[in-house]
């Protein structure tokens, strides 16, 4: 029989405790994918967040850092300007790194640090079961929030990939989605130009990922991901923010 | 040959680290700290070395752990309101056994305060600091000459023990000026089996500090407290200046044990024989200086209301026989201060 797909090498035997429905395990996969095409399991040093993705590290047949709550670019920053020929991608979710970590996420931008975020957005803290995050839709229900998130209270969602891309430092910065098989397609093309652009040792590649966490809405999982579509993504549209000019 | 300079406690210790392979630097402004980041930064592009200055200390204290996690000597330099905000990775860098070495110069706080002198941070770096159950080595240098010979113990322990190395410097030790014997230039090239590399001809290396249940986190746990057993009973460091034949001994570390030095000098020419045990290092605490001496009178001085005090009550036979004297706010007592109150105390 001909093998038409198998579970990239790069990622152990572990079973990945993600919720059903979790946008966490395609993305794990997308990036184990990617590190296996492109050659870079010997390359390769995941930092992994504090968050829903806190046990990735046991997922992956590569170097792993788990960093403390937000600081993930801070620690990537030492292990990137000690080992400039590795590829050093940090994986951070939107409590981690909107929230906790902001100084650290805007400081790596501006400082242009050469290495790889790629940014689960899923609008709400997952591991901690369901609160309000800077991310959180107005109107969401969450369980600090729960007469839907007011701006009075909580002020406003904040859109990374375009404020990342606005800073000069920044190289490269896309969001996407994983709601359908298309955008999957997109969001692997999406982190495979983000590592090739760390490789050239040009600044800061920043993917932001629109995930569903069907847990945490308190929605079921194909509901999800029409609710991406009808409505995240109108907060957070798809698109690059930031891209090199030619010749760049 | 080991060469000899007229230098600044903060720079000796720059010069020193760097000397001692130590190519990375993190920090963030403070006084009376800023040397140390000044230093690094202009000697970056001809020493081959890395410098950054960090958005926050709390940044700088994780980049830190991130060189650490490769295996490579990286260090930062701050002051009590900086160390408040890097003990979270102190904390990490525990549990997680990175190397790192953080030289912390003390001045008067709570909060803000003022910018002198003072020791008033030693419950905080001798007894945590950050959550959890850890400790981290902490030396307690006197002289420039000490600043500089720790700029290569600090990270030689650091890496022995795989934990982080905190020097206790202060307001005046870090400003102040003395001769100083600099180590020679060594090239440092680590080979950790831990080490964050890149899984290249290995098994991949994992760094994290997440419970995977209560089992393996207490088991985790023993094995750290067994690690800082080891520590305690191999590494605690003191002086001791004419401590056999005096009646009663100081206890004081960092400058006001310079301080001290003068003090036991009048004091004896005034016919009060008096000594002096000076901890090198505060943690492990050097509990075994003082079973040499049961039956002495110990007078403990410090820049603090009263920190270390506790530990040598805790290190003698007879507490009622410890008394205390400390200055606060940044000044620092005169040899004379401290010879009047040893005659109140000690004569009749």
């Amino acid at each position: 029989m001909k093998t038409v797909y198998e579970r990239p090498k790069v990622l152990t035997d572990e079973y990945m405790k993600y919720c059903g429905g979790c946008g966490h395990g395609i993305i794990n996969k997308l990036i184990a994918e990617i590190i296996e095409e492109e050659n870079l399991a010997e390359k390769a040093i995941m930092i992994w967040p504090i968050g829903c993705s806190v046990y990735a590290d046991r997922y992956f047949n590569v170097d792993s850092v788990c960093a403390l709550h937000g600081r993930a670019p801070a620690t990537g920053t030492g292990i990137k300007r000690a080992l400039e020929d590795n590829l050093v991608v940090v994986y951070q979710g939107d409590g981690d790194m909107v929230s906790e970590g902001m100084a650290e996420i805007m400081h790596a931008g501006i400082r242009g640090e050469k290495f790889t975020v790629v940014f689960v957005n899923n609008a709400i803290y997952g591991m901690t079961g369901g609160q309000m995050a800077p991310t959180t839709l107005m109107e969401q229900k969450t369980s600090t929030s729960p007469q839907g998130r007011s701006a009075d209270n909580a002020g406003f969602p904040v859109n990374m990939a375009e404020i990342i891309g606005s800073l000069h430092g920044c190289h490269y910065s896309e969001r996407v989605a994983v709601n359908s098989p298309a955008n999957i397609r997109k969001t692997k093309e999406a982190i495979r130009k983000a590592f090739k652009y760390q490789l050239d040792g040009k600044g800061l590649s920043f993917v932001e990922i629109v995930s569903p966490c069907p847990t945490g809405w308190g929605v079921s999982p194909v509901k999800a991901l029409d609710w991406i579509g009808e409505t995240v993504l109108n907060q957070y549209p798809l698109g690059v923010f930031k891209a090199p000019k030619e010749g760049e | 040959m080991a060469e000899k300079v007229f230098m600044q406690g903060n720079e000796a210790f720059a010069e020193s680290a760097i000397r001692s392979g130590c190519k990375y630097f993190f920090g963030y402004p403070i006084t009376p700290s800023s040397e140390l980041p000044e230093y690094y930064a202009k000697k970056a592009p001809t020493e081959d070395l890395v410098f950054v200055q960090a958005e926050t200390e709390v940044s700088a204290f994780n980049m830190i752990a991130g060189v650490a996690a490769t295996g490579k000597r990286a260090m930062t330099a701050t002051s009590g309101p900086g160390f408040s905000l890097g003990c979270e990775a102190m904390s990490y860098m525990a549990a997680a056994g990175l190397p790192a070495v953080v030289v912390d110069v003390m001045r008067p706080g709570p909060a803000d305060g003022d910018i002198l002198a003072a020791q008033g941070d030693y419950f905080q770096i001798v007894k945590g600091g950050g959550h959890g159950d850890y400790y981290t080595i902490v030396l307690a240098p006197y002289s420039v000459q000490e600043m500089s010979d720790f700029g290569r113990l600090s990270f030689e322990l650091a890496e022995k023990y795989r934990n982080p190395v905190v020097v206790a410097s202060d307001g005046m030790l870090s400003k102040m000026m003395e001769n100083v014997e600099l180590p020679e230039k060594i090239e440092v090239e680590n080979n950790f089996d831990w080490a964050i590399t890149g899984a290249k001809g290995r098994e991949h290396n994992v760094i994290t500090t997440c419970a995977l249940g209560p089992e393996q986190w207490e088991q985790f746990n023993l094995d750290l407290q067994a690690k800082f057993n080891l520590i305690q009973e191999n590494e605690q460091r003191w002086e001791e200046f004419q401590t056999e034949d005096a009646d009663v001994i100081i206890v004081a570390y960092g400058s006001v044990a310079r301080i001290a030095l003068t003090a036991i000098k009048i004091a004896r020419e005034n016919g009060i024989k008096v000594g002096m045990i000076r901890p090198i290092t505060l943690w492990p605490f050097p509990k075994k200086a003082f079973d040499k001496y049961p039956d002495k009178d110990y007078f403990v001085v410090e820049l603090s209301a009263g920190q270390m005090v506790e530990d040598v009550k805790l290190s003698v036979k007879d507490k009622e026989r410890v008394e205390f004297y400390g200055r606060l706010g940044g000044i620092s007592p005169t040899p004379q201060e401290l010879f009047e109150k040893m005659k109140e105390l000690y004569t009749k």
